[in-house]
């Protein structure tokens, strides 16, 4: 077992889903109760990550951060870096491959709740910010949880992306997905084996908790 | 001078039409009674700042929650309403008395706990504090959302068809409980139905909104004797709808004499309309008078006719007859007598009666035509 793979991936998905929770719940509650023209073309492009295989975001993501790019130049002008091979670039590619997976959940989750339910929060003089607080999010947190566990198990098992823009670099870009093709390629199969079933074990927990909360949602407030 | 209570105005073209007016005084209740569509829910959206309209004000006790031309509009949350919803929209995660706590916070911490207990005791729900609303039977949520309307001593109260989800028994129980609670409280209240029998028991004055615009205010019971056309007759579901023209009035006895089917009616005396005009007339199924068949009695001089009956059907200790009048096939008269006079005087599907049409309750109302055929027969 790789720890310094398990270690790195762990941080990458930590960082990911601290940084999508907040755009996830301000991006889905949007989604939920806003109407606007054109809502339908911006929720499709948050999706696109779902269908697009993870090497053309990673490829884009390599030609737009990298040194060719004025972008790339400009960033590294910055932060005196490139962000490609670098663990703040996978931190950026981890959260564009994971909009979809932290927004449609908590968005599904903001909608189930009754329009009525919001509105006679508001005439019991609760104040937008207190009415979110108090009434929507103890109400969509099983939605707002499953989509933080699915986003924390998914970037774990990314794999594509994460070799397109990190590369391979020990305790830099190297997680346990990159490092279980690391040791098939290097014909240590007990070590791949280890860890993959540590990915699948780890898959099964993360689903079956998901279902459990929303289980347990419904037969509550359902 | 400002009037206390609330008033209303309303007006936007597009997506509902509206032209609305209204009223309500401080402890009076009002009724806004209308057809699906009729706009009366969305007359109570904008009260409670949940919906607004293109232009219109709205002053409650003085205040002003939305004035469109000085571009005034409170949210919600400003505005001190309680709004009891259709399907009362408890919040699902608390208890009973956390719902109405949560409507509590102009009062200091330490107090909101007591009084939640209090306004829940004042529902008869002394006891459940600690339940949360999927426990609680339709009538106790019911109950609850009027505790949580009532918690932030709202200048005023609204009620979006209260009583559409509970059953018979239990919106009898709430109809008296509403009918108690309402002696203590001197806010204004406005109630959305389309139930008539729930609005004539529970409100001071009527609103007959249609399309989006009153087409009449008053009492229920003088709206009811007296439509102000036949659309609002017939939206105060009134069944003996017909059309006739004027004959004369005779001033000496006070009548107005009408001709209707090739017979001569007498009505109440309304001179408002002129001899040979055509007008629309009706008369309450309780205006009808059966003769009796042992004895005699002073109305059945009034406008008599005899017939047979075509339905019966009992509702409520009541009997429910249509008859249908011998001589004109197409026309038939609905009445309601009590079941005991019913019985008495052995009424039935098939039975041949006579009845007099009194004229005091002929009510004469401007010519439209009465184009479904079907109309007559409901």
């Amino acid at each position: 077992m790789d720890i310094e793979a398990l270690f790195l991936s762990i941080k990458l998905g930590a960082l990911t889903v601290l940084i999508l929770l907040p755009i996830g719940i301000y991006t889905g509650r949007f989604l939920a109760y806003s109407q606007f023209y054109g809502k339908s073309v911006v929720q499709a492009l948050l999706a696109v990550p779902l269908i697009l295989p993870p090497t053309v975001l990673g490829y884009y993501l390599l030609v737009g951060l990298g040194g060719q790019s004025s972008l790339g130049v400009w960033i590294e002008s910055v932060l005196g870096h490139s962000l490609v091979f670098s663990f703040e670039g996978l931190v950026i590619a981890s959260v564009l491959f994971n909009l979809p997976f932290a927004i449609q959940p908590t968005q599904r989750a903001f909608e189930a709740i009754p329009r009525e339910i919001r509105e006679a929060a508001s005439c019991c003089g609760l104040q937008p910010l207190i009415v979110l607080w108090r009434i929507e999010l103890p109400l969509a947190w099983p939605g707002i949880i499953s989509a933080m566990v699915m986003t924390f198990a998914h970037t774990l098992g990314e794999f594509g992306v994460v070799l397109m823009v990190g590369g391979n670099i020990p305790g830099e870009t190297k997680t346990l997905a990159i490092a279980i093709y690391d040791r098939v390629q290097a014909f240590d199969n007990d070590a791949a084996a280890i860890m993959s079933a540590f990915l699948l074990a780890f898959s099964i927990i993360t689903i079956s908790f998901t279902y459990l909360i929303t289980d347990r949602s419904n037969r509550d407030y359902g | 001078m400002v009037e206390p209570g609330i008033q209303v105005r309303l007006f936007q073209k597009e997506p509902i039409p509206l032209n609305i007016e209204l009223s309500c005084q401080s402890g009076e209740v009002v009724a806004l009674v209308g057809p699906s569509g009729s706009g009366k829910t969305t007359v109570l959206r904008s009260i409670a700042g949940l919906y607004t309209p293109e232009q219109g004000s709205i002053v409650c006790q003085q205040e002003t929650w939305l004035d469109s031309s000085s571009h005034i509009c409170k949210p919600t949350h400003q505005r001190t309403v309680g709004l009891v919803f259709q399907n009362y929209a408890l919040f699902p995660h608390f208890t009973a008395l956390d719902n109405v706590i949560q409507a509590l916070s102009h009062l200091p911490k330490q107090q909101r706990q007591e009084r939640g207990i209090e306004l829940l005791d004042k529902v008869h729900l002394k006891g459940l504090e600690k339940r949360y609303p999927r426990t609680l039977s339709g009538g106790q949520q019911q109950r609850v959302a009027v505790a949580r309307a009532l918690a932030r001593d709202p200048k005023v109260l609204l009620l979006d068809e209260p009583f559409s989800a509970v059953d018979q028994v239990t919106r009898r129980r709430l109809y008296r409980e509403l009918i108690e609670l309402r002696r203590s409280l001197s806010m204004p209240i406005i109630i959305v139905t389309h139930d008539l029998d729930e609005a004539t028991l529970l409100a001071d004055r009527l609103y007959i909104l249609h399309r989006g615009i009153t087409l009449q205010k008053g009492p229920p019971l003088a709206v009811a004797a007296h439509p102000v056309s036949a659309l609002v007759a017939r939206l105060m579901n009134q069944q003996n709808i017909f059309t006739a023209q004027i004959i004369e009035h005779d001033l000496d006895r006070q009548k107005t004499l009408l001709r209707w089917q090739g017979l001569v009616l007498e009505a109440r005396l309304q001179s408002d309309y002129i001899a040979g005009q055509q007008v629309c007339w009706m008369i309450q199924p309780a205006t009808v008078l059966l003769h009796r068949r042992d004895r005699r009695s002073n109305g059945e001089r009034e406008n008599p006719l005899s017939g047979t009956i075509i339905e019966y059907y009992i509702l409520g200790g009541y009997a429910n007859i249509v008859i249908r009048v011998d001589k004109k096939l197409n026309i038939n008269i609905t009445m309601t007598v009590p079941l005991h006079v019913a019985q008495r005087n052995r009424l039935d599907y098939g039975e041949k009666i006579t009845i007099s049409l009194l004229a005091a309750g002929i009510h004469l109302m401007p010519y439209t035509e009465l184009r479904d055929t079907k109309w007559n027969q409901i």
